[in-house]
C-alpha cells in the first residue's frame, strides 16, 4: 500500500482528461512527493504507465477497486524532476 | 549492475528537458468527430511534454473561426459559398448522422451526460497547455477569412513550408 502526498480526483472523466489533469497537478508537487490519481476510466491502467515513461515521472503502481457496479481505479504516481 | 547505471527515469526526462517530442496535425476536416479526435491526441501529447502544432486548413479552418462571421469576400460567389460554409468551433456538425444538427445535439447532449468536453472545451485546453495553432493563410483567402474573424490565439497564419519545417523535425505527423 503506497501512501500518497496528494489525491487527485478524476472520477466520472474520459481520456484525455484525467492524464491532462495529471500532468497540470504535478506541476503543484515537489520532487519525491507522491500524487494519487482516482479514475473510473479502464484506459488509466495502459494510459499512466505510458505518460509516465514519456515525463520521466515514475510509475509506483496501481490499484484496483470494485465499488458497488464501478471500478475505481488507484494510480501511484511520484514525481521525479522538475 | 554497474555502478554508472542511470536510472531510465531520470534519463528519460533529461532527454525531454534538451529536446522534446514534436507532434504535427493537419486539421483538414471540420467535422466535430474528426476535429474532436485531433484535439484529444493534440492535448493528450502536450501533456506528455511534446511540443505540438496544429495547422488547420480547408474545412478544418472552421473550428478556429469565430461564430457568426460572415465572409469578407467581395464577390457574390464566395458570399454565397460562405453563407453555406458557416465556422464557429460549436457549430460543427458530426461526419455522419448530423441530420440537419438533431444528431449532432444528441450527440453533444450524451457528451455532456457523461462529461466528456465539446469541440470548445478541447480547443481552450488545447491553448492553455501551449499547442502552437497555425491558420492556412490560403484557405483562408480561397474562403475570404479574415484575421479578424479568427478566433484569439492565433500563432502564425502561414503557409504548407511551415507546416513541413515543423513536420520535418515532428516524431508524429497526421492529417485529419
Amino acid at each position: 500500500m503506497v501512501k500518497a502526498d496528494v489525491k487527485l480526483d478524476t472520477l466520472g472523466y474520459f481520456c484525455p482528461i484525467p492524464i491532462i489533469m495529471t500532468s497540470k497537478k504535478i506541476k503543484e508537487l515537489v520532487p519525491g512527493q507522491i500524487l494519487e490519481v482516482v479514475s473510473d476510466d479502464e484506459g488509466i491502467k495502459k494510459d499512466m504507465p505510458a505518460w509516465c515513461q514519456s515525463t520521466g515521472h515514475e510509475m509506483l503502481g496501481l490499484e484496483e477497486e470494485s465499488n458497488d457496479s464501478a471500478r475505481v481505479y488507484k494510480a501511484f504516481v511520484k514525481k521525479v524532476k522538475r | 549492475m554497474g555502478a554508472t547505471k542511470v536510472e531510465p527515469a531520470t534519463a528519460l526526462a533529461e532527454l525531454q528537458e534538451t529536446k522534446p517530442d514534436r507532434v504535427t496535425i493537419v486539421v483538414l476536416s471540420g467535422d466535430m468527430d474528426r476535429v474532436m479526435a485531433a484535439f484529444i491526441i493534440a492535448t493528450g501529447a502536450a501533456a506528455m511534454g511534446m511540443q505540438v502544432t496544429m495547422f488547420f486548413t480547408f474545412w478544418g479552418l472552421n473550428a478556429i473561426r469565430r461564430k457568426g462571421t460572415p465572409s469578407a469576400a467581395k464577390d457574390w460567389l464566395r458570399r454565397m459559398f460562405g453563407l453555406l460554409n458557416k465556422g464557429g468551433a460549436e457549430k460543427l456538425p458530426l461526419s455522419r448522422f448530423h441530420f440537419w444538427g438533431l444528431g449532432t445535439g444528441m450527440m453533444k447532449r450524451v457528451m455532456r451526460q457523461h462529461r466528456m468536453p465539446g469541440v470548445p472545451e478541447l480547443m481552450q485546453m488545447a491553448q492553455d497547455l501551449g499547442v502552437q495553432f497555425i491558420a492556412c493563410t490560403t484557405t483562408m483567402g480561397l474562403m475570404g477569412v479574415t484575421k479578424d474573424s479568427l478566433i484569439e490565439g492565433i500563432d502564425q497564419l502561414a503557409g504548407v513550408t511551415t507546416y513541413l519545417a515543423e513536420a520535418k523535425q515532428g516524431s508524429v505527423n497526421l492529417f485529419i
